[in-house]
Order: C-alpha cells, then sequence, then structure tokens
C-alpha cells in the first residue's frame, strides 16, 4: 500500500440496464438478466437505447442542456453521477483543483439537415455550390458547439465546475484506455491528487452505426450474447448507448477526506498491435500478463465488442491462462466505444467492493466463478485497433 | 550539467522541431517569411466560395494531399512536421521509440465521401439505412479509416515506428500547446526518455468555415487577404481560419547530452485551467486565463518577472486578444507594457489544433535566433491594449524566456514556458 495507490472513490454509470453504480450491480449480479434491445428503430441493426432519463437531476439549467447534443448531454450527466458518488459534486474546493480527461468521439450531426443535401445534391452537378448555401443557411449556429469533441469536457467545467484541467483524448476504445492509463499515472506520480475520467456514447443516430458499418463491424441479425455472433450475421458488433466516468483519487487523498474507495486500480497496460500481421493473440496475452502476472483465478471484466477477429483474440487469449473467468458485458450493454475500459473498470471496481462475483452474462459461453473476488481483470480490445488492460484490486 | 528542476524532475528539452505553414514547408523556408512579415493569407481556392461571408484562409493548398479531404491532409501534415523534427533530432528511420502524442482536429465523414455513397443508395429504403446498406455491400474501407478518429496516430506510429499506443487528443485551439504538455509529462514521470509531440490541421472544409463563420468567429475582411488577421488592432473583426503543422522531438535533458545532442531549447513548464463560464466566451474577470499562466510559471520555477517575450495566443478576435491583455497585464502589472509580446497568427492565421505546437517551435527558434517575429497588420492600435506587439517589422532581441499562451473554445487555457538554455 502507499499512499499515491489509485483508488476509485466514485463511479457513474448509464446503460440500457439504467442508471447509476447500484443500479448496474444490482441489475448485472443477477443471473438470467435479459437485454434491454431495439430491434427496429435500426433494422437490421439491433442497439441498446439510452434509459429514461431526467436530465435536470445532474444538469440543472435547462440552457445548459439545450446547449447539449445528447452525447454531451449523457456524457455530462453520468459525469454529475459519478461526482455525486465520490461526495464531490458542488464541492469547489474538490471540483477546482480536480483534473480531467475525457474519452471522446464526436456528437450528433443534424440529420435533417444532411438529409436534406443529400437529396438535393441527386438532381445538383455544382454540389460543393450547394453545400454551401444549404449549411450556411440550415444549419444551427450553436450545433457546431454542442457536438465537438472536447466540449464534452467543457460542459463538465461549465456545469459541475471541474476546472483543475480538462484534457479530451480521441480515438475509440484506446482513447477510454489512454484516458484512464494516464490518469492513473498522473495519481501515481503525484501529477494529480484526483481525477474526473470516463466516456460516454450515443448511439441512437444514423451516422454513430454508419461510422462501424463503413468498416463492416455491425451485426445485423437477431442478438446474441458477444461471444456467439457468426460470420455470416455481420460484423459481429451491437452498439449501446451509455457512459462511464470515474472519480480516482490518490489513496492519500481520499483518507483525508475520510471517503471509502470501492477498490484501487493497479498495473494499467495499453497497445498497438500490429493486427494485419496476425500477432494479436499474442499482444493481448502480453497485456494480460503484464497487468495480472499471478495465475490467481479471477474474473475478467471484458469490453469485447464482438467483432469477430478482435474479440475471437481476446478469447483465445483469456483461454490461454485457465485463471479467467470471461464476463462479456456487451452482450447485456451494447458496445459503448470510448467508454467501454471506464466501464470495464468500474464494473470490475463494483465486483471487488461487493465481494461478489457476477454470474455468466452467457452461461453458455462463461463459467460460473466462485473463487475470491479480491481482483479482477478489466480489458477494452478495440474493434480495429488499439488495446488495454488494467488489474482491479481491493483497496 | 544539473540535470533535473526545482522540483527534482528531469528537465525536458527540444532536440528537434519541424513546421508546415501556408507559409511553407520547413523550418527554414517558415522562418523566413516569418521574419519578413509575409502573410500566408489567400482567397480560397479549395472550394467554391458562393453564400459565404468568410473567402480567405491560410489553407495549405501545396501538398498532394491537399485536395484530398481533411484527414488525408492532416496526416500529409502531421507526416511532414514529424520528419523534419525526427531527422533534427538525428534519430532518423522509423525506430523513434517514444510515446507519440498527437494534436489533431474531430473529423468527420467528408462530404464528398458522403455524397458518393449517396449516390449509389436505394431510395426505396428509410432514410437512416440509406447509407448504411451503401457501407455494408461496398468495399469503403478507405472511407472507414478516414473517420475513425485514431487513424491518422496509428499511420504516424507506423510511420516513425513510435512506442505502444499513440493518444490523439483535443483540447480545441490549444490541442497543440496539450500535445507538448502531455510528452514533457511523460518524460518527467520517468516512463520515456523521449517523446514526439505533433500538432496538425488540414480541416479547412466548407463545412469547417461555415460552421466558424456562423459563430461569428472568422474576420470577413476579404478584401485583402494579406491583412486580415490584425492581432491587437482596432478594427479585428476575426480570425482566419488556416491550417498547418508543428512537431517537436522532446528528450530529457539527461538523454541529449548523453548521445551528445543539439539543444535548441527548454520546455520549463506547463500550465492549464479550465474555464467554467461559457462554451466559447472567457470568464469576464480573466481569472482562468491568469491561472493557466501562473501555473505554467510555477511549473517552469519561475516568477513573473523573468518573462522576456510572449507568443501570443493573438487570434484577432475582439475577445481573445482583449482578454489576453488583461490576464496578461494582471500577472505581470505594469512591466508588461514593456515586454515584447507577438502573434505569429497575423501571417499564418489561425491553425486550430496545430497552433500551439507551431507556435511552440517559433517560439523555440526565435530564442535561439535572436529575432522575434512582428505582429503584422498592426496599422490601427487598439487604444484600450497596451503591449509591444513588435509592430510590423521583426525586432533583433536576446531572449532567454519565452511563453506561449493557448486558450480554446469549451474553456481550454493551456500555457507553456520555454527557455533557451538549461539553467
Amino acid at each position: 500500500m502507499s499512499a499515491r495507490d489509485v483508488v476509485i472513490t466514485g463511479i457513474g454509470l448509464v446503460s440500457s440496464l439504467g442508471e447509476g453504480a447500484d443500479a448496474h450491480w444490482q441489475a448485472l449480479s443477477k443471473p438470467g438478466l435479459p437485454p434491454v434491445i431495439d430491434a427496429e428503430r435500426y433494422s437490421p441493426y439491433t442497439i441498446h437505447p439510452l434509459p429514461e432519463i431526467d436530465w435536470s437531476r445532474q444538469i440543472a439549467k435547462r440552457g445548459d442542456q439545450r446547449q447539449m447534443e445528447t452525447w454531451q448531454r449523457l456524457g455530462t450527466y453520468t459525469a454529475g453521477l459519478a461526482l455525486d458518488d465520490a461526495g464531490m459534486k458542488e464541492n469547489e474546493a474538490l471540483c477546482s483543483t480536480m483534473d480531467m480527461i475525457v474519452a471522446a468521439g464526436g456528437g450528433e450531426r443534424d440529420e435533417a439537415v444532411d438529409q436534406g443535401i443529400l437529396d438535393a445534391a441527386r438532381t445538383r452537378n455544382d454540389r460543393d455550390v450547394l453545400l454551401n448555401e444549404k449549411l450556411t443557411t440550415e444549419l444551427r449556429p450553436t450545433l457546431f458547439l454542442a457536438q465537438l469533441s472536447n466540449l464534452l469536457a467543457g460542459n463538465i467545467s461549465i456545469v459541475h465546475k471541474v476546472t483543475g484541467s480538462s484534457r479530451t483524448f480521441m480515438g475509440e476504445e484506446g482513447a477510454g484506455v489512454s484516458a484512464v492509463e494516464t490518469a492513473a499515472a498522473r495519481i501515481r506520480s503525484g501529477q494529480s491528487s484526483h481525477v474526473l475520467v470516463g466516456g460516454a456514447f450515443q448511439t441512437e443516430h444514423s451516422d454513430m452505426l454508419l461510422a462501424y458499418e463503413l468498416g463492416g463491424f455491425l451485426h445485423r441479425k437477431r442478438w446474441k450474447s458477444v461471444w456467439q455472433r457468426a460470420a455470416n450475421d455481420g460484423g459481429g458488433v451491437i452498439t449501446g448507448s451509455g457512459a462511464a466516468f470515474l472519480v480516482l483519487e490518490s489513496r492519500e487523498h481520499a483518507e483525508k477526506r475520510g471517503r471509502k474507495s470501492y477498490a484501487a486500480i493497479g498495473r494499467v497496460a495499453s497497445g498497438r498491435a500490429r493486427r494485419g500481421e496476425g500477432n494479436l493473440v499474442e499482444a493481448i496475452s502480453g497485456l494480460i500478463r503484464t497487468v495480472a502476472p499471478s495465475n490467481d483465478p479471477m474474473m475478467a471484466i471484458s469490453g469485447a465488442s464482438g467483432a469477430h477477429a478482435a474479440t475471437g483474440a481476446e478469447r483465445n487469449a483469456l483461454q490461454a491462462s485457465s485463471s479467467f473467468a470471461a464476463r462479456g458485458f456487451s452482450t447485456l450493454t451494447g458496445h459503448m466505444k470510448e467508454a467501454q475500459f471506464p466501464f470495464a473498470i468500474a464494473l470490475a471496481a463494483l465486483a471487488i467492493s461487493n465481494g461478489a462475483a457476477y454470474p455468466p452474462f452467457d452461461p453458455e459461453n462463461e463459467r460460473e466463478f466462485a473463487g475470491n473476488v479480491d481482483s479482477a481483470l478489466a480489458t477494452a480490445i478495440g474493434y480495429h485497433r488499439f488495446e488495454g488492460a488494467a488489474l482491479v484490486v481491493a483497496s | 550539467m544539473k540535470t533535473t528542476d526545482h522540483l527534482g524532475r528531469p528537465i525536458v528539452v527540444a532536440t528537434g522541431v519541424g513546421v508546415v505553414t501556408s507559409l511553407g514547408q520547413g523550418v527554414a523556408d517558415n522562418w523566413a517569411a516569418l521574419t519578413s512579415g509575409k502573410s500566408g493569407i489567400h482567397p480560397i481556392t479549395r472550394f467554391p466560395i458562393d453564400h459565404l461571408n468568410t473567402t480567405i484562409a491560410g489553407t495549405v493548398d501545396f501538398l498532394a494531399s491537399s485536395d484530398k479531404g481533411a484527414s488525408a491532409l492532416t496526416y500529409e501534415l502531421a507526416e511532414l512536421a514529424a520528419t523534419e523534427a525526427i531527422g533534427m533530432a538525428g534519430f532518423g528511420g522509423n525506430h523513434f521509440a517514444g510515446p507519440l502524442f498527437l494534436a489533431s482536429p474531430p473529423v468527420e465523414l467528408d462530404w464528398h465521401d458522403r455524397l458518393a455513397l449517396y449516390d449509389g443508395a436505394d431510395e426505396t429504403q428509410p432514410g437512416y439505412l440509406r447509407l448504411l446498406t451503401v457501407a455494408r455491400e461496398r468495399l469503403t474501407a478507405a472511407t472507414f479509416d478516414a473517420c475513425q478518429f485514431g487513424t491518422i496516430a496509428d499511420q504516424i506510429a507506423d510511420r516513425f515506428g513510435t512506442r505502444g499506443l499513440p493518444i490523439t487528443l483535443s483540447t480545441a485551439c490549444a490541442s497543440g500547446a496539450t500535445a507538448i504538455q502531455l510528452g514533457v509529462e511523460a518524460i518527467r514521470r520517468g516512463e520515456c526518455d523521449r517523446a514526439l509531440s505533433i500538432g496538425a490541421d488540414g480541416s479547412a472544409t466548407a463545412e469547417a468555415l461555415i460552421r466558424f463563420s456562423l459563430l461569428s468567429a472568422l474576420s470577413t475582411q476579404n478584401e485583402k487577404p494579406e491583412k486580415a488577421s490584425k492581432p491587437f488592432s482596432k478594427d479585428r473583426d476575426g480570425f482566419v481560419l488556416a491550417e498547418g503543422s508543428g512537431a517537436l522531438v522532446l528528450e530529457s535533458l539527461e538523454s541529449a547530452l548523453a548521445r551528445g545532442a543539439r539543444i535548441l531549447g527548454v520546455m520549463r513548464g506547463c500550465g492549464e485551467k479550465a474555464d467554467d463560464f461559457h462554451r466559447t466566451r472567457s470568464k469576464p474577470d480573466g481569472s482562468p486565463a491568469i491561472a493557466a499562466v501562473k501555473a505554467a510559471l510555477d511549473d517552469a520555477g519561475m516568477d513573473e518577472g523573468e518573462i522576456e517575450y510572449v507568443n501570443a495566443h493573438g487570434t484577432s478576435t475582439p475577445e481573445n486578444d482583449k482578454m489576453e491583455h488583461l490576464s496578461l497585464s494582471t500577472v505581470i502589472g505594469e512591466r508588461m507594457r514593456d515586454i515584447p509580446i507577438s502573434s505569429n497568427k497575423s501571417m499564418i492565421g489561425h491553425t486550430l489544433s496545430a497552433a500551439g505546437a507551431i507556435e511552440a517551435v517559433f517560439s523555440l527558434l526565435t530564442m535561439r535566433e535572436g529575432v522575434i517575429p512582428p505582429t503584422i497588420n498592426y496599422d490601427n492600435p487598439d487604444p484600450a491594449i497596451e503591449l509591444d506587439v513588435v509592430p510590423n517589422v521583426k525586432r533583433e532581441a536576446r531572449v532567454s524566456t519565452t511563453l506561449s499562451n493557448s486558450f480554446g473554445f469549451g474553456g481550454q487555457n493551456t500555457c507553456l514556458v520555454m527557455a533557451r538554455e538549461p539553467v
């Protein structure tokens, strides 16, 4: 134990399963939980939609809510849940010295304006002129900010007054991995005493699906667990709207303010495997060995996306060591892109603090785990690139 | 020589720099143009200007990917600046073996790609499904790559053999400075001996221009493009959208000395502070920018009296230049009137995600060469901003310390303190 151990003192979660850390624990610790899915709205694609959210519970001003599209609102809301959970909400001294790293994609474009341009372009040869004509007259001036990547962090500063620093990382799951890894490294080195870290993903927009499907990544048959999606059913990814934010503190900082923690973050490792060279299984095994070198049996809270190559490689790597009982949470939440890694860490921390394992999310492909839950592996292997893993341990 | 700083951390130096702007490619061409007060701002030719209020920009039009979309151009800009920086540092080849921090714009699906996809759409399908179906049925791998936010860093990592998972970041117009800060911090934590920090932005598309225009952020002084960016002038009316890239090889002083590398300057301190006031405007009392400057000075172990030159954010918007003056004069006091401060943006425009990195490169050159680039177009001073802006012509001066400011939408404030020599 060290004064600069990285402990988790606040968790904010939103997914199709509900909102809040404990609500997720309650839901996921029940065997046989059915997924919440919508297979109609973007048919043939299935998504896990957002639950009903009363935004004003974390974003008091209607004006602030209006300045954001749903993705930013979701992240800002979930960051508020994490701050609340850590007992930091509206604590000016703590928020104004708090560092922040947000893993962000982009927000929602105006689908109606875009569709109008696409349709008008059918009958126009001067398409670049058409773009100018339509965009100058039809774009809502503030939409740019309501969808801009670093404005999720910007809104968290405005709404929750987190102002120690504000950094936004981009790059799909890898952004979430780097955000957690950097936050933990800052705390361990004394560069930060407390950090808000997390990400959000809002899949209910055709562009958000398109970004996967341009690479052929989406599953397009009926819902199946993340381990069961076959190659002739599409690309294997079922997406979900959701967000995960963590309040990380040095042990010393948390203890000084008398705060109990869920768990601590042990080693974090990240990588950029040369997947084209076919070494992903080895690369994932290497990451896992780096963060969890012992052979102690433990749960692996897997952020596997369902994408065939990456998920297959992760499964092989986890099976190669007999230590791990995998729990692929995307089976029940859908893939939440930038939020995958923070979400995996949050679920690992919840199991550790509750001292109990999750039941298999897919009993055919995940085995029961009866061992000690004083540590758990968390992974996020990118559907297309970048990998990360961390060991979460009892604090 | 002492290789740790006032807090016992490794001292971080720059051993290689690279730059591309509308003024040209490479440090030599850029420095020659910048010190002769030349502007890179010109009428837009990349796309039609019909219906636009702003028809000028500092686009980089001379590269192979200049007309290939934001993602391709941003990659080429990053690659060129990094090649120069790594070559100058003497690493060469593709085994850089330090981490990569890339500041680049969030690039969405290019309109030309979107329209091309739609040409193959089945109009009997519901609207949302048309592009998705084309995406599924056609080979669209290149388009996919262009709209994944991790792609450019992945390709740069391949090209130069950087270590580990590269970080792509955005702190809006402070991004380039943040990339440098992340590199400095990684070296200080002892995670690496060297890091590659790049800011690159080739995203001056019609839609980007229109978006900034709708926020009334851009100058509309189109008649004389080279005169439109006029930081600290009374008649300034907005920034000029521009492109470019800056790259720095950052290295621990110990490592640089051990391999006999040429030291271009010292990254003494980094400071940041987020603003919680408004999405685009700063807190009226300037306290976040003030706190960022102070944090950078503290981090550098310097007091405000030791700053000899300020490389301004100086965007030429009414708001920025006023607030930058307010915050600097609050931190530095009366003496601020006598400290030279100049804005590179008067010549190269606002290169957005790249600005902080490009301006850090120019700050290092300013100290090394003993020449301060001017703030051009300073014909009509703003009487409310009493500053020595190094008006219109370069000035020879011995500068041993520089403060470089970067401020951005979303309450981003990042400041860097650099020095000519290790102490």
